[in-house]
């Protein structure tokens, strides 16, 4: 027993990082045939192309960071600010494929927002020609990464800034004359700003990188450079492969030089937020517009992710809806009723691959922090590296390399695509667990050794039932990253599992806004309900007991 | 045999340098008073008495319980009682479940022992409550029965009367004191309240 | 492979030089019929269309009870992503039990994978039911983009391209290219088309070129790379002199036919197009298109083909394979393609070799509001060269695929 426990930790690690690092060789392998190069550079979109993945990844995580500062900043303690973390695992379950369906139809000139001012303040009768969605320059793409990567860094930075003495910092700050905003800048962000590198560097690597909502949202002539790669891999002339693997290796080199600038404008900020504190620079006519404009942004930006899943509800309960009606002429179930058989075979297969990964990745995180907690293992700074590798690496770079390994090692569909699951659920079952078992009362594991328990009775009487809810959240987590899985589900199965998600996005090229809200509203449902459960559980269980609530 | 607790030249240092040095025998019934500012390794010495030492500390000398050598031993198996500055119930079970976690595995009629346990203590009819509505004298009483259920053979108080209010805490001092007293219990205090010492009237020694 | 089966096989061999051919054929598709018991199909199709995949859980349906065969359908975005998977599994040395048992194919994707080696076969001509169907009405089901199919596919469904506009909005549509170029510039913005390479989106390309070709019959050879250029110019212009005038001023593009439909029912655009004369219908009677919409073909015809199945040469299911391919030409299928509720897709079938109560099934369809009964629709124009499309979404990516 304590061998095995002892290995865990390394193991976990082999588990995420082993596959990221195969894959990714045998992903750009063929970039290094002849002709792969040149086939690349003579695709005339590719500067746009280029340009894009940066321009969109780059903007949106400067924003969704800047608003998510924002609004620790200035909302901290307001009733909205209540709200909003209320509304963050919710809005966190929503998996990419659903928010950018949503949106889109709430934007595009034929969507919910034009159909609600049409035609009595609009005029228009017919929807307007305007290059709303899938505009060239990346805007409502960006708009997209932004609204969804919010709540992520939001919930990052919040388990965050208990270690920063965030209140008693701001509280001292401003009784020297400072304003809330500048005391925050000045005197927490510098320490909120070191447990965050990681996130903002995964948001980063996603916003540049993400098929699915690029497809969406994104420009299409040409795309955002990660979407024409997945495009040419799929090619049916079979002859864009190389050209595919050089597309994958620049679009690695672009991440990590994007990483590079982003370093140098952390220095930069630091730098700046150095001068400012010893210039004594306390801006507390800052306050009200900061507040006002954190505030009108985040309202802004769930309201559009929430009207947008709303509207896709809509359309899954809609009979005909034409422009500019602002609500469908007729509701109906049927919809729901032609297409029950197939839900259902894709929603069971979501849970299966789900609830598996989500339990072997808990078990694992628990194994990890266990052996850590006994051992005294001091997690060091590459570990913490390798475990946000697999969110760090583009997906588009490595997971088609581990469908050839898995295909060379007679992998059968469901191991293989629960393997993949297992390398993006590990992470953020980690992350979610860790800070809330750290964070358990040092003493009480002496104290139950010393009254005769054993460290395995210690921890199934005491640890894991005191730790029930943050266990349950981490499921919760977990399986709401597995339910959202796109690209590893799709190549690691060889499209034989269909799940809710898979589904929705081979159904979003068809456009058909009925079926995608019905797919999309379970998408949404299943992570929604394990989220409830992971509230509802420990408040049943111990509901007379004081101490459980958090 | 010698009974009682042995600290036998005792020394922990950290980073090579010496932090706590003791030298000390505990007989049954004694109170052993270690006082010293926050800080300077009280807690420390506590911890490597039940076998709880943070690798970043080294500690040489022996620890011997009733003429036996616990050194090398477990925590759970050293037979060493523990009371902290909180109480620490856990919050996920009963008075009652608190107490039942200490008692040994073998033990019958369990739920007689801690309803027995419990009225010795003034604390009749508490066992099924939630340990977070108590006030804080029960809870200390609570902790001080369950460490005790669980048959020590020499007890160490972690200041464990600062957290409660003046006038309970003379009046758990008192208890706690009578109970080692009378289950002769070598006992080991840290603190840094002289009214600790005074009270206990006990051998006071510092640290270092 | 049961027991029972295994001695059938093995029995069928024994007396195989003393049967008469047609025995012969018959004892061995009882066999494949046998092998197939009890077999998972995993049939690669398109899963853009709601109406395509309840026709294909219905087939699953019959295909369970009838035959034991347990049919899924893998609802992929592209064919290509199908066909990557094949390659990828033959580079990978996996030559059995691959992933794809069964794929909706046909043009560029057949003829890369039957030039790879991809395809098990020759299979289609030993279907039971091959009889039936129309070779000599309609020669598409044996030439596919100009290729031979030589068994290596089997046909389920005629497409012609039409048209479908909105009779409310248009009481007029445009009936030739040129006259569609001049409505699409008096009209900017109501009009697009798919982003090729999507297939209906070259296909269009192609229709163009058959309208501005001054020999259209060139489009039956492969592509003369040399001359390409050239040959192609009245297409270009044709692209550039509407682009301007396009949907987003040609800066974007529905990704396929059903996002194509959807601009359509969401009036973003009044023109659009299908390669199934009874889309439209079916779309009204879901409730999903207006009952206004109509649809039209060109003057001098629209490009016509047909819907094959191929079995990948790894498919672990090849005999259950067949069966689901002789299943989808008999005429109770192929009726309720053909029903306007269900697909409204055209019959690959005789009607004429059918025995009267299978004609019936025919004859008891409704065209539904939108559909061109078979004398209007005009005639079915040829399939370029599959060489033609590819050449055609590169030209078009590398020239109009940057948005400039």
């Amino acid at each position: 027993m304590i061998q095995p426990l002892r290995a865990a930790p390394a193991v976990t690690l082999v588990l995420m990082a082993l596959p990221v690092a195969a894959g990714l060789a045998a992903t750009l392998v063929p970039a290094a045939a002849p002709g792969a190069l040149a086939g690349l550079l003579a695709w005339p979109g590719l500067p746009r192309a280029v340009t894009l993945s940066l321009t969109t990844g780059l903007a949106s995580t400067a924003l969704a960071l800047a608003l998510t500062l924002l609004i620790l900043a200035a909302l901290r303690g307001t009733p909205a600010f209540r709200l909003l973390v209320r509304l963050l695992s919710p809005l966190l379950s929503v998996p990419h494929a659903a928010a950018a369906l949503g949106l889109a139809f709430l934007i595009a000139p034929s969507g919910w927002i034009a159909r609600a001012l049409s035609p009595w303040a609009t005029g228009w009768s017919q929807p307007p020609d305007l290059m709303i969605l899938n505009d060239p320059a990346g805007i409502a793409l960006i708009l997209g990464l932004t609204a969804k990567e919010l709540p992520f860094l939001l919930l990052m930075a919040l388990s965050a800034l208990p270690q920063t003495d965030a209140a008693n910092r701001i509280t001292l700050a401003q009784t020297l004359g400072y304003g809330r905003t500048a005391a925050f800048a000045l005197t927490v962000l510098p320490a909120l700003y070191r447990q965050l590198r990681l996130p903002v560097y995964a948001v980063l690597a996603y916003g540049m990188t993400s098929v699915e909502m690029g497809l969406i949202l994104g420009p299409d002539l040409p795309p955002p450079l990660a979407v024409q790669v997945a495009d040419w891999m799929t090619e049916a002339s079979l002859t864009r492969q190389g050209t595919a693997a050089a597309g994958a290796a620049l679009q690695l080199l672009l991440v990590l030089a994007a990483l590079a600038l982003w370093r140098g404008l952390e220095a930069a900020t630091r730098a700046a937020l150095v001068r400012a504190a010893t210039a004594g620079l306390r801006l507390p006519a800052l306050d009200a517009p900061a507040r006002a404009l954190a505030l009108t942004l985040a309202a802004l930006l769930a309201g559009a992710l929430l009207a947008g899943l709303a509207g896709l509800a809509l359309w899954s309960f809609a009979g005909l809806w034409s422009f500019p009606d602002a609500l469908p002429e007729t509701l109906s179930l049927s919809t729901w009723t032609r297409a029950a058989a197939s839900l259902a075979q894709a929603t069971g297969q979501t849970l299966f691959l789900a609830l598996s990964s989500a339990a072997l990745a808990l078990a694992l995180t628990i194994a990890c922090l266990e052996a850590e907690h006994r051992f005294r293992l001091r997690p060091a700074a590459p570990a913490l590296w390798l475990l946000w590798l697999p969110l760090i690496v583009p997906q588009i770079t490595f997971l088609p390399g581990l469908h050839r390994l898995a295909l060379t090692l007679g992998l059968p569909p469901f191991p293989a695509t629960f393997a993949a699951h297992l390398v993006f659920v590990l992470p953020y079952a980690f992350l979610s667990l860790a800070p809330a078992w750290r964070a358990f009362d040092p003493r009480f594991i002496p104290l139950a050794a010393s009254l005769g328990a054993t460290p395995t009775r210690a921890l199934w009487a005491l640890r894991l039932p005191i730790l029930l809810r943050p266990l349950l959240t981490a499921f919760a987590v977990a399986f709401a990253v597995s339910v959202g899985q796109y690209l590893a589900t799709l190549l690691l199965s060889g499209g034989r599992i269909a799940t809710l998600t898979t589904e929705a996005v081979a159904l979003s090229s068809g456009g058909n806004r009925r079926l995608i809200g019905a797919y999309a509203l379970l998408q949404m449902a299943l992570p929604a309900l394990a989220f409830a459960l992971a509230l509802a559980l420990p408040a049943l269980l111990f509901r007379n007991r004081k101490g459980m609530a958090a | 045999m010698t009974a009682g607790l042995t600290l036998d030249h005792i020394q922990i240092d950290r980073a090579g340098r010496p932090l706590v040095r003791v030298d000390a025998h505990v007989a049954p019934g004694e109170v052993l008073t270690v006082m010293g500012p926050s800080g300077s390794g009280k807690s420390t010495l506590l911890a490597a008495i039940i076998g709880s030492l943070d690798p970043a500390f080294t500690c040489r000398g022996r620890i011997w319980l009733d003429g036996r050598d616990v050194t090398a031993l477990p925590t759970r198996e050293r037979r060493i009682g523990i009371l902290f500055q909180d109480a620490l119930l856990f919050p996920h079970l009963s008075v009652a479940g608190n107490l039942a976690f200490a008692l040994p595995r073998g033990v019958s009629d369990r739920a007689g022992r801690i309803a027995a346990a419990l009225a010795q203590a003034g604390l009749d009819g508490i066992g099924p409550r939630d340990p977070a509505t108590l006030s804080g004298g029960e809870r200390a009483r609570v902790a001080l029965l369950r460490t005790l259920l669980a048959e020590p053979k020499a007890l160490l108080l972690d200041e464990p009367f600062s957290r409660l209010d003046a006038d309970r805490r003379a009046q758990i001092r008192a208890f706690t004191f009578d109970i080692a007293r009378a289950n002769h219990l070598p006992v080991v205090l840290v603190s840094h309240d002289p009214d600790d010492a005074n009270v206990s009237g006990m051998r006071t020694i510092s640290p270092i | 492979m049961n027991r029972r089966a295994f001695t059938r096989l093995t029995l069928a061999t024994a007396v195989l030089p003393a049967l008469p051919r047609a025995a012969r054929a018959v004892e061995e598709w009882d066999g494949i019929v046998d092998l197939a018991r009890g077999q998972e199909v995993w049939w690669h199709a398109w899963g853009g269309d709601p109406k395509i995949n309840d026709f294909i859980a219905w087939v699953g349906g019959l295909a369970a009870e009838r035959f034991g065969i347990t049919l899924t359908q893998v609802k992929i975005a592209s064919t290509a992503d199908s066909v990557a998977a094949v390659l990828a599994e033959r580079d990978a040395g996996k030559t059995t039990g691959g992933a794809v048992d069964l794929i909706w194919i046909n043009g560029e994707n057949f003829a890369a994978m039957k030039r790879e080696g991809l395809l098990y076969g020759p299979f289609a001509e030993r279907l039971p039911n091959w009889r039936l169907v129309d070779v000599a009405g309609k020669p598409a089901v044996v030439t596919d983009f100009t290729l031979p199919t030589e068994g290596y596919e089997s046909p389920w469904a005629m497409a012609q391209l039409v048209f479908e506009y909105d009779s409310a909005r248009l009481p007029e549509p445009p009936r030739s290219i040129a006259a569609l170029q001049d409505w699409i510039l008096a009209n900017p913005g109501r009009f697009t088309f798919p982003k090729p390479p999507d297939y209906l989106g070259v296909t269009f390309l192609k229709q163009v070129l058959y309208a501005t070709l001054p020999d259209p019959a060139i489009l039956q050879s492969p592509v003369d790379p040399a001359t390409f250029a050239a040959t192609i110019q009245p297409l270009r212009d044709f692209l550039a002199s509407v682009e301007p005038a396009l949907w987003r001023e040609g800066r974007a593009y529905p990704d396929n036919e059903s996002a194509l439909g959807q601009l359509l029912a969401d009036g973003e655009i009044d023109i659009a197009f299908a390669f199934n004369p009874g889309r439209a219908s079916a779309e009204i009677a879901a409730g999903t298109l207006p009952d206004s919409i109509r649809t039209f073909t060109l003057q001098g015809g629209t490009i016509g083909n047909a819907s094959f199945l191929a079995i990948p040469f790894n498919s672990s299911a090849k005999e259950a394979a067949q069966v689901i391919a002789n299943l989808l030409l008999s005429p109770e299928v192929q009726a309720r393609a053909q029903d306007a509720a269900t697909l409204g897709f055209q019959t690959v079938l005789n009607l004429k070799a059918l025995r009267p109560e299978d004609r019936a099934r025919f004859d008891a369809l409704s065209l539904g509001p939108a559909t061109l009964p078979p004398d209007q629709l005009g005639p079915a124009l040829l399939e370029p060269h599959a060489s033609w499309a590819t050449a055609l979404a590169e030209d078009w990516t590398t020239r109009s695929g940057t948005g400039d």
